[in-house]
This record gives C-alpha cells, structure tokens and sequence, in this order.
C-alpha cells in the first residue's frame, strides 16, 4: 500500500482494498491457533487516542496491534489533560515526542484525524471521525460481506436508517462503490444528508420496497446523541418504518445477510429476534474486526523504516 | 572474459536433472526417516510447496506411503520487513493432526542466506512443538548468514554473492529448470 494515512475509505483504490482483505483471510487464520501472536511488529508503538466512547474498536485496535506484538498505549479524553483543556495539537506534539509510530485516533470532530496528520510523522489511522468516516468498518463490513457471499462485485447492499449522522455508512458507500457493489441508502428523508446526490448510491424512502432485492442489509443505529433537531415523530413510528423486524425479514431473498455495526438499540433499528437470528453477522462483524485491523497495521506500518 | 560469462543466465540444472534429484531427495527421506514414520512436509512459499508436494508424490510412488504435506508462509516472521516493505502473505495450512510430537521437513527451493529458515523456525515453535525439524532444499548456493544447515540437498553450487540462482518449476513458471544468473543481467 502505497498510503501513509488511512483517514477515509476513499482513500484506498481497488487493489488496496482487496490486498487488506486476502491480508485479513490469512490474519483470521490465525486466530484459530494456540499461540495467536505475530512478532511482525516487534518495537514498534501504537497510541489509542479516544476522545469518544467506544467499545469494539478500541478493543479490536487494541487487541490487533497486541498480536502483532506492537507496544499498545491507550489514551481516553476522559482521565487526561484533556479535560483540563489541552488542545489536539499538543496532545498530537506529546505523542509525537513519545514516538509514536501510529495514532489511531477517533474523535467527535469530523477532520480532527486529517488535522493531525499534518502534526506528526507517524501513521494516522481514522478510527470515527463525528459524522465524516469510519475507514476500518467499512473494510470489516466489506470483508463480511466477502466471507458469507464469496464476492463483493455486484452485490446488491442496502444501508438502512441514521445515514445523515452515520460515519458508517459513509465509509461504506465509499468501500463497497470502489469493490464494485451496489449501495442503496434507505432512510427518512429528514436523515437523508443533503450531499447525498453526489455519492455513487441510490437513495429511497420505502424499505419495504428494496428489502426483497437485496443480498445485504445493514441496519445503522439512531444515533441519540448526535440528533438535536426532531428528525422523527416518535421512536415508535421510526421502529414501524425503518426497523428490521421478523416480518421484514422474511421479505428478504434467502441468502441475505443481516448487518449491524454496533451498538444496537433493540427494538429501535432491528428487533432483539432479527438481531439474534442466524442471518444476522453482528458477533461475526466484531471478529471479523480484530483481523481487518490486523492486516491494515501489517500493510500500513510493516514496511515503515 | 569471465565477467561476460557470469552476466549470461546458465542453466545448471535441466528438468531431466530436476525429476532425478527429487527422486533421489525422497529416497533419502525414506532411508532417515525410517519410511517416514510420523513425518510431514512443510513447503515454504511460493517454490517451497511444488518441491513439497512433488516430494510426497515420489515417496507415495516408492513405498506407498502417505506423507501428509502443508505450507508455512513466514511473511509475518521475516526480518527484512522493515527494508522490504510490506508484502502479500501466503498461506499457512498444516495437515490435520497439526505438528506437535511428529517429524517436520522443511522443504524450500534454494538455501542462500538461512534467513527464510530462521524465520520458518520462529513460525514453527508458534504453531506448536515438534519432535524433530529437517530442512531439505533442491540447491544450497553457500553464503549463509545464520548457523543453519540442511539435512537434504539437492545440489550444492558454489556461486558469488551477486549472482542469483533462479529455480523454475512447471507448477509456478511452466517450465522446470535451474538458472544462474550474474547480477547485471538482472
């Protein structure tokens, strides 16, 4: 790979994405060994740095860079000098002076990962940057896909519900266009962002009108936190529309696969039975997340002298 | 004189030459290791695993025995990584039963530096433990920067450190073959 930087799915052209994958297939391998550790990183430093709450990517940062025998540093917002007020920018010159050969960083701000690539040597990895991208989902959910369906080139994907606030989707629309499948947004219209006529996906209102056609759906999750304004009359109402429930799953072809990056609210986006049921891939995705993120620190920090 | 010579690619080994020092390795397998009892192959990416399998093929052909054979990628284990780059990983597949308490024959295609072995050794012991490791290579070409040796030898050719021995085998190039080749043709 010929990228310093991993901030936007966009970044990565066809042959990238597809070395990370067939990278990802044999790191997957190895979890299934006795001994699940990689020396290829030895000496080599990776800081966390989570201005935002996560669970499964810091985790499968985390436990990604271990295998690959990195020196972990994990670094939260919360319990830092951050909240006595320092700045991005001096965060990013203390790593630096640390030496940190990669900052996987996931910040509210949308553009806080390309900001600090300008500020220090290493490898920045985008690990959610506000409502902007999610680059390693995006690789994770493609290499889902890829393990359940055998292929990604014509598929036909639809990412159902939050898109306005969605890293996730974002990222995806991006990966899945360059690896050759077909993205339908579904959402309200009031979730719908405003730039979305110049992305390389269609867009409807009705789900159950592009559920039937599809190979993969993948629910977004509402995202509360971020909605200021009332984008929906009631929770209720959102759930009778967009939520994938055991009905809407039946409408859909046979060997559909059912997506959800996580953190699920039950009963809002996907009913607990859908969520629970064998076309479902969540607990799949969350693996699946440990050996992309270990092939993307091989491909982008493996070479690095 | 000599220089112009060392600078056109020889081929030192034919095919003909090929099929007989396979021939002749798998005899030698089968005389140290006691029919190869509890003994599996282990090719190296990517000329390592042809030798491997064509290896088994003969030992099936002289003694009817089944030699289970798997491959060993030791991308993740080099230790140029950081001068090379980042490349593509092979595949690691072992045989069923895996490797712990049996005879692992390493079977890669030139011996040079004793690097690739050295990594392969480091691969191994993360897998599991075996009872003994043998290495077996269709040519040593000398230079060896490490303490390591093999057990099985094709061919040993005395070469200079900037010539490169290239070996082609049907399975990955078409044609079977070994070529010398002095560095400023390459």
């Amino acid at each position: 790979m010929n990228i310093r930087h991993l901030l936007s799915a966009s970044d990565l052209d066809r042959r990238d994405a597809t070395a990370v994958l067939d990278t990802a297939t044999e790191m997957a391998a190895m979890a299934g060994r006795e001994v699940k550790k990689l020396p290829t990183l030895r000496g080599k430093t990776v800081v966390n740095l989570f201005y935002e709450d996560s669970t499964r990517t810091r985790i499968s940062f985390e436990a990604a860079a271990k295998r690959l025998s990195a020196d972990v540093i994990n670094f939260s917002a919360k319990g830092s000098s951050v909240s006595k007020g320092e700045s991005l920018k001096d965060t990013a010159l203390t790593l630096q002076a640390m030496g940190a050969d990669a900052v996987v960083i996931r910040h509210p701000a949308s553009g806080a990962p390309h900001r600090l690539a300008h500020w220090i040597d290493g490898t920045v990895l985008n690990a959610g940057d506000g409502t902007h991208e999610h680059p390693t989902q995006a690789l994770l959910d493609a290499y889902t896909m890829r393990s359940r369906h055998g292929r990604i080139e014509g598929l036909k994907v639809a990412i159902v519900g939050d898109v306005l606030h969605s890293r996730v989707a974002r990222s995806n629309v991006h990966l899945l266009h360059t690896l050759g499948a077909h993205v339908t947004l579904v959402a309200p219209p009031t979730l719908i962002p405003v730039g979305v006529t110049g992305w390389p996906a269609d867009v409807g209102y009705d789900l159950d009108a592009v559920l039937p056609g599809v190979d993969v759906v993948m629910m977004l999750r509402v995202q509360r936190e971020r909605m200021t304004d009332s984008f929906f009359p009631s929770e209720r109402e959102y759930a009778r529309r967009y939520g994938l429930d055991a009905d809407r799953v039946r409408a859909l072809p046979s060997h559909a696969i059912v997506m959800h990056p996580g953190p699920m609210n039950r009963g809002m986006e996907i009913a607990p039975e859908v969520a629970d049921s064998a076309r479902s891939t969540i607990v799949e995705q969350v693996a699946n997340g440990v050996s992309v993120r270990m092939a993307v620190l091989y491909l982008m920090l493996g070479g690095v002298k | 004189m000599a220089y112009r010579e060392a600078v056109q690619p020889k081929i030192i080994i034919t095919g003909a030459d090929l099929t007989r020092i396979v021939d002749r390795i798998a005899h030698q397998i089968l005389e140290k290791t006691d029919g190869a009892r509890d003994t599996i192959l282990l090719g190296v990416p990517t000329r390592g695993v042809p030798v491997a399998h064509r290896l088994a093929a003969r030992i099936r052909a002289f003694e009817g025995v089944e030699v289970p054979v798997g491959t060993l990628d030791i991308t993740l284990y080099r230790d140029d990584l950081r001068l090379r780059g980042a490349r593509a990983l092979g595949p690691t597949d072992l045989p069923p039963g895996g490797i712990d308490g049996r005879r692992v024959i390493l079977v890669d295609d030139v011996l040079f530096s004793g690097r690739t072995i050295r990594a392969a050794l480091d691969a191994l012991a993360d897998l599991g433990r075996p009872r003994i490791v043998q290495l077996a290579v269709l040519v040593d070409r000398g230079h060896r920067e490490l303490p390591i040796r093999a057990d099985y030898v094709g061919k040993n050719i005395p070469t200079a450190i900037d010539e490169s021995v290239r070996v082609m085998l049907t399975e990955t190039d078409g044609t079977d073959e070994v070529r010398i080749t002095g560095k400023d043709s390459a």
